[in-house]
């Protein structure tokens, strides 16, 4: 294990993972030499230079590829998972326009590929389905089969969600794309490097991932783009130097692409053994929390869910005002209050959750460098946080004076 | 989002939380918001026959500076006349609590609690309404 980089420097705990996650130690010694030794442009074919910076990015291409069971020139550096999603979408939809103009996706993606499918509705290049999920996060995979049209080119749904951390079933999607003759895309940022990830087992022919979610640098991210049995094709968005098979121009980013390399490798070789940690540890913190506490849900499938992911909703307390409470923890809420809309968390909409219980929910991101002193120190200041603002929550009262809160005519604006 | 240490002091150090008897003819209950909004603030006001705010209770559901602008409040309103109580407008809230645009709306509601309050005080005791409080909510 790597030196501690969460919070030797203070009391402060980093519960936050499906943010960003630290950078391991490990992979930044890698990426240094990249910044002032071997700062050459990959791309510079006749000189020393070049070539030490390009096999530093052969090198990373093979990491990554084995993480995921692809074929190195299978991988498509980029900036981050957004971009890979809107390549991913964009250029499908313009290169395959003669074959349809249908994408298939989910209420419960990330920004990243919802705004670009709205953008796609608005103007006029594509004609969108967008699958509910039920009370759990999952979708129904005979809605999806039901959604497919001759005009389908696309499906995209995620791996792991970055709310609630629930897991699609990929392997059952990536089948029904085949069966269908449709390309199946997957915005997999939260899953690659945390669990296992076979685009071949799953059948996916494009998937989106980013370094700094997987303890690797932030501003470098990859798309899978798969090369046989179907070669997908796609059109440009970034046009230039030809860089990338000529799919994505610009300098490469060698020491982020190194970074990413090295992040992928750490995380194969580790996975096994972390998960097993992990989810101990989130199980732990769960059964604090929800044993503890009365009136708490859970977000989300119980098990179909990433190793560190939990997100609970403790009924009575708006989720900003215990974050303020937790001042030294760095977690997220799916309350209203947080956000820049001003609206609650529209993945837990999605699931059903009702608003009142979605101002009430907290992300706990468990990552590589929580340690179990840490879910202890987290889960009594949670409790006690709780315990004070339902003392001070007319919610907590009345619902205890018997008050139906549901049916109760409260006073809005 | 930073808080100013006056919301930071009244959130951690929160004034006259709690509530009154239901079913004493000299409070008024204010009860605004909605839990779907993620905003609800509970203002109790005791007030004697002179129409004086002798003491005041509060609790909310809400983000901090929601929490911390129904305690400011509470120190606020103790000792005025229900007439000036009336008259505090959202917009000495924010300024005294140094509340963000974002949570404005924050000073809305507490404004907001104290004429529901008084208003539910007038209603007990038999005192005509005002037709401000048709604002109130």
């Amino acid at each position: 294990m790597a030196q501690n980089g969460n919070s030797s420097m203070s009391n402060r705990i980093y519960m936050d993972n499906h943010a960003t996650t630290p950078m391991d130690q490990r992979v930044l010694d890698e990426m240094l030499p990249y910044f002032t030794e071997k700062y050459g442009n990959s791309g510079s074919r006749n000189h020393a230079f070049g070539w030490e910076a390009e096999a530093g990015v052969d090198q990373a291409r093979e990491r990554i590829a084995k993480l995921i069971n692809a074929k190195p020139k299978e991988i498509i550096f980029t900036s981050g998972a957004t971009e890979s999603d809107n390549i991913a979408l964009k250029s499908v939809v313009e290169f395959y326009r003669e074959k349809g103009n249908h994408i298939i996706t989910a209420t419960t993606e990330h920004k990243a590929i919802l705004d670009v499918c709205k953008s796609l509705e608005r103007k006029g290049l594509a004609e969108v389905t967008y699958l509910p999920v039920d009370n759990q996060g999952l979708i129904d995979l005979d809605q999806l089969r039901a959604a497919i049209t001759d005009k389908t080119i696309l499906i995209s749904i995620m791996h792991a969600n970055n709310e609630i951390g629930v897991i699609q079933p990929v392997h059952e999607i990536g089948k029904i794309a085949k069966e269908k003759g449709v390309l199946f895309h997957s915005d997999a940022t939260q899953g690659v490097g945390k669990v296992p990830v076979d685009v071949e087992a799953m059948g996916i022919d494009l998937m989106s991932f980013s370094g700094h979610k997987m303890y690797g640098p932030k501003g470098i991210g990859g798309l899978y783009v798969r090369a046989r049995n179907p070669r997908v094709r796609l059109s440009p968005m970034m046009e230039g130097g030809g860089q990338e098979r000529g799919m994505r121009s610009g300098t490469l980013n060698v020491p982020g692409i190194v970074g990413l390399g090295r992040a992928c490798e750490l995380a194969g070789e580790e996975m096994q053994e972390e998960n097993a940690r992990l989810l101990r540890l989130r199980e732990r913190l769960r059964k604090a929390l929800m044993d503890e506490l009365g009136d708490t849900y859970l977000n989300g499938h119980p098990t179909e869910r990433l190793p560190g992911n939990l997100n609970i909703s403790f009924e009575f307390v708006e989720g900003e005002s215990l974050l303020m409470g937790l001042k030294d923890i760095a977690v997220s809420s799916g309350s209203a209050c947080t956000s820049a809309t001003l609206e609650p968390s529209y993945v837990l909409k999605a699931l059903g959750v009702g608003d009142e219980l979605a101002h009430t929910s907290i992300r706990f991101g468990l990552g590589r460098f929580n340690t179990e002193e840490e879910v202890d120190r987290v889960a009594e200041r949670v409790v006690s946080e709780v315990t004070r603002l339902r003392e001070m929550s007319p919610l907590y009262e009345m619902a205890k004076e018997g008050i139906d809160l549901k049916s109760y005519n409260w006073a809005r604006d | 989002m930073a808080y100013s240490d006056k919301v930071i002091d009244h959130y951690e150090n929160p004034r006259n939380v709690g509530s009154f008897g239901k079913d004493e003819q000299d409070v008024g209950t204010g009860i605004v918001g909605a839990p779907e909004c993620g905003d609800v603030m509970k203002l109790q006001l005791k007030i004697t026959d002179a129409g004086v705010i002798e003491d005041a209770r509060f609790k909310t559901f809400g983000c901090g500076s929601a929490i911390a602008s129904s305690s400011y409040v509470t120190e606020l309103v103790k000792g005025r006349k229900v007439e000036e109580a009336y008259a505090i407008k959202n917009t000495q809230i924010v300024e005294d609590l140094n509340l963000p645009p974002v949570k404005i709306h924050c000073s809305v509601l507490a404004e907001d609690a104290i004429k529901a309050a008084v208003s539910d005080w007038r209603k007990r005791k038999g005192l005509e309404d005002e037709d401000q409080d048709k604002q109130v909510g």
